[in-house]
């Protein structure tokens, strides 16, 4: 029984050569990968050099941007992309989190699908659309309801304390944020799809509530991929241009509100580019691509080591 | 360069074998409704021959010309001499179309309102932070401003718009010229960024308080109330089609046509108006393209401004014209 099984299901001998092509390919995919990159980011750093030479490392904590007399900086820029993901992570990765678990362990099942559907249709919506939403809907309602109750209430805080304009960093991390929820969303909902019924079996035998379950038997077996889906929308988020441009105010500043304007280096990269015309300019804008890339590698740096630390202390071994 | 690719394949797919010439361009987005409109109407004239333009700034069109990657270029503002000492042989500017610049607001009523240079660079500057400055309601007698703040709104894109806005404050602010200066993208001393005219406009009509510059074309499409501008006859004028010839008639303009016309000396000039060029080699390599090229220029200037008022461009003036005929046939190939 078992020759035949093996005869039957086994390559005859001598024709190993599909499983090193293979192999070879899938290596060939995955190096390609790598070799973009570097690519990119040697292109990035072959653009900036005349920058780099000219300004040296006081370019990432200048904070002057004036094409006029081509004197340049970063800092605001860098600033400005890491608050406003960080906001769109705060709002994002909670609700997306929720929706998930809703999904796939609470909602009825003729209910999911057509949520899952209109998550998707989020995620098609061009980048401009949002950027024109928020300047017509989103901008006035934040501006005349929310950013002024927030300031009532908790006007107390600097962040919420100055004129309210209504184009502002919190308003950039708010779309942000419904930008990458269809990202967050998915993932979370497939990687709570992965958790075994094993578990939650075990918990509900062990006595424990529907609540309790989630807890201990869902989440924390599933909170390194949950943490894997938030870093995946951090991506989306550090590099998206077009509808944050749109309603932040585009202001390199560093103001401790988030209701004053702020910039992002993706947003100031797609704005100037087309027009700048000097050399220094130009390298100027490569070198603010090039940080963009460090920024990204070393966010996502900083949350492997979260996440290794993370398990570390896990309730639930796995 | 892939969308060109692509758009010449479709060009070629949609032409089968036949040899039809393209001749490329690339430049200023500011001209590009009029350029679109002048090809459309030249393959009525010269089937033989099509255009294909792309609107990707100024600073590529200057980049792409120098490269050589393109058969002509396209700029709203001029050449520095740096970048036009990087030309391989003699690049030309030809003046096509000018556009004003228009001042939008957003008050409540949409009151008519006056302003002049002096006082419009104090708002840009930061020193003029309120409506009911004496600075506003000395020139807007009969007009009641409110005691607001004023915000202020500028393009966050490099823009031609904002280099004619710039180029004007400087001309009638030392103060501005001093610590802003003029170009593409300035360091703005106040305000909030909205992106394209359409982001500006929009951030106009949503902020109450707001003031911000745009194409003209955009004040109207928008129907944003827009200022009479103080020129330097000391009339406050409307930006119209009619003002703007005006300014160009008497503006100074010197042989290679690399001139600013902000603030010009006549009667009835609006005083925030520029001109956009197109960049053109002298010697064409290609001599068929050559001739087609200078055929379709010669077109454009004859034919072609006539369309330009409909679409919110000015036509320039009949002297001008003439200047940049006379150019157009000074070109080899």
């Amino acid at each position: 029984m078992r020759t035949a099984t093996s005869t039957s299901i086994l390559p005859p001998p001598g024709s190993r050569f599909p499983n090193i092509a293979f192999k070879w390919a899938a290596a060939l995919a995955a190096g390609m990968i790598v070799v973009l990159i570097v690519l990119v980011g040697w292109e990035l750093y072959a653009g900036s050099r005349q920058s780099l030479s000219k300004f040296g490392a006081p370019f990432l904590w200048s904070t002057e941007w004036d094409p006029v007399n081509d004197s340049y900086g970063a800092l605001p820029f860098i600033f400005g992309t890491l608050v406003s993901s960080l906001i769109a992570l705060l709002i994002a990765v909670p609700l997306g989190v929720a929706t998930a678990l809703f999904l796939t362990e609470l909602a009825p099942q003729r209910l999911r699908q057509p949520i899952v559907m209109a998550i998707e249709m989020l995620a098609a919506v061009p980048s401009v659309i949002f950027g024109l939403w928020g300047i017509f809907v989103l901008i006035p309602w934040l501006r005349d309801h929310l950013f002024v109750w927030l300031k009532h209430t908790l006007g107390f805080l600097p962040l919420f304390q100055g004129p309210i304009y209504g184009v502002s960093m919190l308003a950039a991390g708010i779309i942000i944020a419904i930008m990458i929820l269809p990202i967050v969303t998915s993932i979370s909902r497939e990687i709570l799809r992965s958790v075994p019924d094993l578990q939650r079996e075990a918990a509900y035998a062990l006595g424990a509530t529907r609540w309790e379950t989630l807890k201990i038997a869902v989440l924390s077996y599933a909170r390194r991929g949950l943490f894997g889906a938030a870093i995946l929308g951090l991506g989306r988020a550090l590099g998206e241009t077009m509808a944050v441009t749109m309603v932040i105010g585009n202001r390199p500043q560093i103001a401790a509100s988030l209701f004053a304007p702020g910039y992002t280096l993706a947003s100031v990269v797609a704005n100037e580019f087309a027009e700048a015309t000097t050399d220094l300019y130009l390298s100027s804008l490569f070198e603010l691509g090039l940080v963009l890339l460090a920024v990204t590698i070393l966010v996502n740096i900083a949350a492997q080591i979260m996440l290794k630390s993370m398990t570390g202390s896990s309730p639930i071994k796995v | 360069m892939k969308k060109t690719l692509l758009a010449l394949l479709l060009i070629g797919a949609a032409n089968g074998a036949s040899a039809q010439m393209l001749i490329n361009g690339a430049g200023a987005t500011f001209p590009q409704q009029i350029y679109t409109k002048w090809f459309d109407e030249y393959r009525k004239i010269d089937p033989s021959v099509s255009f294909n333009y792309q609107g990707i700034g100024s600073g590529g069109g200057q980049k792409q010309i120098l490269a050589e990657t393109v058969d002509f270029g396209a700029s709203d503002g001029p050449m520095s001499d740096e970048n036009l000492a990087k030309a391989p042989r003699a690049l030309w500017h030809l003046p096509t179309v000018a556009g004003a610049v228009a001042l939008s607001y957003n008050l409540d009523g949409n009151p008519q309102l006056k302003l002049d240079g002096p006082t419009l660079a104090g708002i840009f500057l930061g020193k003029v932070t309120k409506w009911n400055d004496p600075a506003i309601t000395a020139q807007n007698a009969g007009v009641t401003l409110p005691d607001e703040d004023i915000v202020v709104v500028h393009r966050s894109d490099g823009s031609g718009t904002s280099f004619i806005f710039t180029d004007y404050l400087s001309s009638v602010s030392s103060d501005w010229k001093a610590t802003v200066g003029k170009g593409v993208s300035v360091k703005w001393p106040v305000g909030l960024g909205g992106k394209g005219n359409a982001g500006v406009a929009g951030q106009v009509k949503q902020t109450p308080g707001a003031i911000g510059y745009v194409e003209l074309a955009y004040a109207h499409q928008n129907k944003l109330p827009f200022a009479d501008m103080k020129n330097s006859s000391g009339n406050y004028i409307t930006p119209d089609v009619g003002s703007v010839t005006a300014a160009m008639a008497s503006a100074t303009i010197p042989d290679d046509f690399r001139f600013s016309m902000v603030n010009s000396s006549g009667e009835k000039a609006y005083p925030i108006t520029g001109t956009t060029w197109l960049l053109v080699y002298a010697e064409q390599k290609d001599h068929a393209k050559g001739e087609k090229l200078v055929q379709f220029l010669n077109w454009a200037y004859t034919t072609g401004e006539g369309f330009a008022p409909s679409l919110d461009y000015a036509p320039l003036p009949d002297a001008v014209v003439k200047r940049a005929l006379d150019r157009v046939h000074s070109i080899k190939y």
